[in-house]
């Protein structure tokens, strides 16, 4: 758009030639023009009927305030615990289109790899957010943009701001205390040691694990989640496992039964110590307002 | 040369290399060991790391794959024999899709029950094959003149769409982390870390290998037509069904311990046929040792090329078999 004016404006000197009047006159009605764009552009309206396709997002907008504009979530949504009254629309794999467009929304919140439901978006015009998860901090970025989009700067302002505290009022806590080699499992067979999915060094997770006051064993992977063998797990000796479970609550029977099969790993400083611990609850995987207590909560099993 | 100084060369060939990479894959990994430390009973075992790879992390994978690969191997050869059918894979006749859906049920419904040491996955894939097994015999007997091999390459052929379907479907109606387990099982794997579900498989194995031992000159009869078979004196019908139902243990118990890996029932028999000719009590035993080497190396290179990450042995065996295979179809041709 600026450049197709910008050429404009080389033609326009040519023919007027001289005539400096002219061409400020034509200069003025440039500026006009490209200005008035960009207010028709930014000056989108506050919406009032927001979906949200993603529960880390939705916990965001609940946290600064945008919650009463939210009128339906995502299959995956448990919270906060008024979403739960919500209508759902689907979710990442099967978002449901036509209840997203008959629910009337001025804001759909998107995963960034839904470019079939944003397409489908643009050609009903309704404005979308677009998103995809990032590191530890982006969370704080991403209250501050949904704040500036809903009409909630001031409150995404300050859950941002007491959120950064919350993570580093943690990390101080834990600063210069000796940092154990931690492996931060979520997700392998029930029962088994089989397909263990583990936190590698990027991500928010990872972030989350270093913030709690841990060093990742699997740092030298530049990848979010790392399928590893059990040799990986022997050959790289974690001090502490911490593996995340999503059930809210385990009697002792069930949570041995998930620690159980750690234990032919005897030669593994974790198994050796009894430092393989079981974090509890699903939020610990929400890159969303709770993220301060996820970390919270491995920085009391790291350093008890 | 007679038939018995062949199969006692071929098949003493093929145990040597199978024995070899059997002894050789353990010692090697991700990670180095010493194994001289290995084996050093002086060192208590909870702090000997380099026995406890050994043992626990590579040990239980190398056999668990050599299993794996020498059902998948035999079961394709029977099967190719008894469908009178080159394309035919263990997998064709809907076993490994029923073992499948088992398995995907157990991951979807996070069931959790266990049997002498072996998980619900397993369990579920395996009595999912077994379901899948009686089914299409039950279709394929249902005619009045014994078994169809047609019918029963049909229904097996359905099913297997049919349960193909239903797998997507229950993936589709899982969360989204068990979705991806469920996909992760399909895409095989052997890192069974302990020896409880290779003991548990074992027998099934033994029963259908022993099976598979009195096969060959049936099979031999068979590939030239049920016909020429009958005309020979053969039981067409008992030879057809001992063929099926072994092959398909075998399937089913292949299936459960490595999940469904592609390409070893199709390539290993028809690579064998392509070095020794096509003669099945040469082809059916050599097909199963070879199978059993090639899995062990395709888990190999699962293990080492990306480590510490792990690439799924389904992917492997399909991108080192495929152009493999190729290769030597093209240079013989």
């Amino acid at each position: 758009m600026i450049a197709t004016k910008i050429t404009k404006k080389t033609k326009v000197t040519k023919v007027f030639g001289s005539n400096t009047k002219a061409f400020r006159s034509m200069f003025f009605v440039c500026f006009v023009v490209t200005f008035v764009f960009f207010v028709v552009v930014s000056a989108q309206p506050t919406p009032r009927r927001i979906i949200s396709l993603v529960p880390a997002l939705t916990e965001m907008l609940f946290a600064i305030g945008a919650g009463p504009q939210v009128v339906a979530v995502s299959t995956y949504d448990v919270e906060p615990p008024a979403v739960r009254s919500l209508p759902t629309v689907g979710a990442l794999l099967d978002p449901d289109t036509e209840k997203i467009i008959s629910l009337r929304p001025d804001l759909v919140l998107t995963y960034g790899s839904q470019t079939d439901l944003q397409a489908q978006l643009t050609a009903a015009k309704i404005p979308f957010f677009d998103y995809r998860h990032g590191g530890l901090d982006h969370i704080m970025v991403t209250m501050r943009a949904l704040g500036a989009r809903t009409g909630h700067v001031d409150q995404a302002e300050k859950a941002a701001q007491s959120l950064q505290s919350a993570i580093d009022a943690v990390r101080h806590r834990v600063a210069g205390r000796p940092k154990p080699r931690t492996l931060l499992v979520f997700g392998r067979e029930p029962g088994s040691l089989r397909n263990i999915y583990a936190s590698g060094g990027r991500g928010f997770l990872h972030d989350m694990l270093v913030a709690a006051g841990g060093a990742d064993v699997l740092d030298d992977i530049n990848q979010e989640s790392a399928q590893i063998s059990t040799e990986v797990v022997l050959a790289r000796a974690p001090d502490v496992i911490l593996e995340f479970n999503s059930s809210n609550r385990l009697n002792d029977a069930d949570l041995k039964k998930v620690v159980d099969p750690w234990l032919k790993l005897s030669s593994v400083p974790a198994v050796k110590n009894k430092r393989v611990i079981v974090l509890l609850g699903s939020g610990l995987t929400v890159p969303g307002p709770r993220v301060a207590e996820g970390i919270e909560k491995m920085a009391r099993a790291l350093h008890p | 040369m007679n038939i018995r100084r062949r199969l006692l060369l071929v098949v003493g060939a093929f145990t040597i290399f199978t024995g070899a990479v059997m002894v050789w894959a353990p010692t090697v990994g991700s990670t180095d060991i010493s194994l001289a430390r290995t084996f050093d009973r002086s060192i208590p075992w909870e702090s000997n790391v380099d026995a406890q790879i050994f043992f626990v992390a590579r040990l239980p994978r190398v056999l668990a794959g050599a299993m794996v690969g020498a059902a998948l191997a035999a079961a394709g050869v029977v099967l190719q024999a008894l469908l009178r059918n080159p394309l035919a894979t263990p997998f064709t006749l809907g076993v490994s899709a029923g073992g499948s859906l088992g398995a995907m049920l157990a991951v979807t419904m996070n069931l959790e029950f266990g049997l002498l040491g072996v998980t619900s996955i397993p369990l579920a894939s395996f009595a999912g094959s077994l379901i899948a097994t009686a089914i299409v015999y039950a279709l394929a007997a249902s005619q009045r003149r014994g078994l169809s091999t047609s019918v029963l390459l049909l229904a097996g052929v359905t099913l297997n769409s049919f349960f193909s379907a239903l797998i997507l479907f229950v993936q589709y109606l899982a969360d989204f982390t068990e979705a991806l387990r469920a996909i992760r099982w399909m895409m095989g794997g052997l890192d069974v870390a302990g020896y409880a579900p290779i003991v548990a498989a074992l027998p099934f194995l033994l029963l259908a290998l022993a099976a598979f031992a009195v096969l060959p000159r049936t099979l031999n009869l068979l590939s030239a037509g049920t016909e020429a078979a009958a005309a020979k004196g053969i039981n067409v019908v008992s030879a057809q069904r001992l063929a099926f139902f072994s092959a398909s243990l075998a399937t089913g118990a292949a299936v459960s311990l490595g999940g469904p890996i592609g390409f070893i029932g199709i390539i290993v028999p028809h690579l064998v046929r392509l070095l020794i000719g096509a003669d099945h009590r040469i082809v059916l035993p050599a097909s199963t040792l070879f199978g059993a080497s090639f899995l062990v190396l395709c888990d190999l290179a699962a293990r080492t090329l990306m480590a510490p990450l792990e690439i799924p042995v389904g992917v492997v065996t399909a991108l080192i078999g495929g152009p493999f295979f190729l290769w030597l179809l093209v240079k013989r041709s």
